[in-house]
């Protein structure tokens, strides 16, 4: 029964060992240092170029005091009404963007997946795309789409649609480049056809994950649902900026509640279904 | 002999008959979701204002928006051309530049914040349970309310300008990464933390040399990350009159400056890109050599 472990009077023995690590190691240091110095340094030099004042800041966070102090209660007053008919248009939103963006970017997607298009042009310039449009965000989508099909909610829902398209063009391509290839090899074997190899071999190993990706979106979507209101493409986000330009404090805090509620029923509803949709890929 | 083939074929037909029911069952339950689905659909539409008709109409309109903002570039005199394009570069320039400091200072001011709150959060370092619930449920309020409703707030108590942008940024990313950060705290092996218990150091002492040392890659990973997103987040923040490009984007948006929008449009996915490229090659460096 030797001792494994070295006794605290080895340390001699080990440093002489082992001289490297217990060497004071000043470059590594120095480089963390460097580092850390670079980063605060612009961080600074941020805080002074964007006109960052302690006055203006102590002055701002006094007035938010008040705000938040005319917050309370929250309450919707006569327009109860019409913030659910906002909200209801704000799911909608959301649902038909999300759908409508899965039903485009699916078939695109298999465009820019190495194992299903060898031509590595038009997988490259797909990408490219994908990534351009996922640089733009949703609400100058929305700002655009206004431009195309006037104020109101179906500007909206093109324009979340627009921004998953991107999204889910690069996620789903990514999951499709996962699958196994071992499938393929097999339906391949019967003399199948590319659109048979596809939808045999490659579609039900990425189904369930590309539904989890979806409803995964639709969450997300909900919360930009909310602000593209804000330049007049439908929802709640129309009501939450005319309440604050108005000053209706209790009104503001009222809406930014059902939003805050809303957002937790459908993050718990979806999540459970996300659950069971990649639990029954788990168990088959 | 036959009565061999016979069972083998009473097997067979009992495998198909079971293998039937089973798809059988199979579609009942998908074709249900998807009724499910139609309806959810249907009153989306109708509470959405979905016309078709407007959108068989706006459907060439979106087309011919695209080619009012291409730039008319001639190959004879491209050179004046791209100038007359870029007839507001360096205004452009300095705004986009400014976007970026709003990121960049909104995602290290949270990121900061949300590292201080997640020692609170995670459930296998944090003591009090009182506080935990606390925190727990403050970042998510940052973290549901989009940025861009802080930002409006802020700008009606702070004034225009990119303060209120940086502070909207901030507190939404505090929540994100608040998160995130007690996720990975969560995962880590909780050995060394023992470890130090049991030579009676305190709790600050147990973070610093048994937690951090666990998790400083993947949080500046996440760090990473979010500064991408809040990049992409800051080029709207001018909408509402919180700084950045966003403001001119607007303008030029809404007054038809077609050629302005492709202009700032391209430079804004050009950043976007190229952050993306440089957060990506950063991150796999962290995790690589976290890894080995």
């Amino acid at each position: 029964m030797k001792p494994r472990i070295a006794e605290p009077c080895d340390i001699d023995r080990l440093r002489t060992a082992y001289p490297s690590a217990f060497a004071p190691g000043y470059a590594r240091r120095a480089a963390a240092l460097a580092g850390i110095s670079a980063v605060v340094g612009l961080f600074i030099f941020g805080v002074v170029w964007l006109g960052f004042s302690p006055s203006a800041l102590v002055q701002g966070i006094s007035k938010l005091g008040v705000i938040l102090k005319l917050m309370f209660p929250p309450t919707a007053g006569q327009h109860m009404l019409v913030y659910l008919q906002a909200l209801a248009q704000t799911l909608s939103i959301a649902l038909l963007g999300t759908m409508l963006a899965a039903l485009v970017a699916f078939p695109l997607s298999f465009l820019a997946a190495r194992n299903v298009v060898g031509r590595w042009l038009l997988r490259f310039l797909t990408k490219r795309v994908f990534d351009a449009i996922r640089g733009i965000d949703t609400l100058v989508w929305a700002l655009i789409f206004i431009n195309v099909v006037g104020l109101g909610p179906f500007a909206g829902i093109l324009a979340v649609a627009m921004s998953d398209v991107g999204a889910f063009g690069k996620l789903f391509s990514e999951a499709i480049e996962t699958a196994s290839p071992k499938p393929v090899e097999g339906v391949l074997s019967t003399g199948a056809s590319k659109i048979q190899e596809v939808r045999f071999a490659i579609v039900p190993q990425v189904l369930p994950l590309l539904l989890s990706q979806v409803l995964y979106y639709f969450e997300s979507n909900i919360r930009s649902a909310t602000v593209i209101g804000i330049v007049g493409a439908g929802g709640i986000g129309l009501y939450l900026s005319n309440e604050i330009g108005q000053q209706s404090w209790d009104h503001v805090s009222f809406i930014i509640l059902m939003i805050l509620i809303t957002v937790a029923i459908i993050d718990a509803v979806s999540g459970r279904l996300r659950r069971s949709i990649i639990g029954a890929q788990a168990r088959s | 002999m036959a009565e061999l083939t016979d069972t083998a074929q009473q097997r067979a037909t009992g495998l198909l008959r079971d293998y039937g029911a089973a798809v059988r069952a199979k579609r009942i339950r998908a074709a249900m979701y998807f009724v499910a689905l139609v309806i959810c659909v249907l009153a989306a539409s109708w509470s959405g204002e979905v016309d078709l008709r407007k959108f068989v109409e706006g459907l060439p309109r979106f087309g011919s928006y695209f080619r009012d903002i291409t730039p008319t570039l001639r190959p004879a005199t491209l050179g004046s051309d791209i100038a007359e394009w870029y007839w507001n570069f360096p205004v452009w320039l300095e705004l986009l530049l400014e976007t970026l400091l709003v990121a960049y200072v909104g995602t290290l001011a949270g990121a900061t914040l949300g590292f201080f709150l997640c020692f609170f959060t995670s459930a296998n370092i944090s003591g009090n349970r009182t506080v935990s619930f606390v925190v727990k449920r403050a970042l998510e309020f940052c973290r549901t309310v989009p940025d861009i409703v802080f930002a409006l707030l802020f700008v009606f108590a702070i004034g225009l300008g990119p303060v209120p942008g940086v502070l909207a940024i901030a507190i939404h990313t505090a929540g994100a990464l608040g998160k995130q950060f007690a996720e990975v705290i969560e995962n880590i092996d909780l050995k060394p933390v023992e470890g130090l218990r049991s030579t009676g150091a305190n709790w600050v002492d147990q973070i610093q040399f048994a937690v951090l040392p666990q998790v400083t890659s993947n949080f500046a990973s996440y760090v990473l990350l979010r500064f991408e997103i809040n990049v992409r987040g800051a080029t709207v923040m001018g909408f509402v009159g919180a700084g950045g490009i966003g403001k001119e984007l607007l303008g030029s948006i809404r007054q038809f400056y077609y050629s302005d929008v492709s202009a700032i449009l391209l430079m804004i996915i050009a950043t976007v890109v190229v952050i993306d490229l440089l957060t990506e090659r950063l991150r796999h460096r962290l995790l690589g050599t976290a890894k080995v």
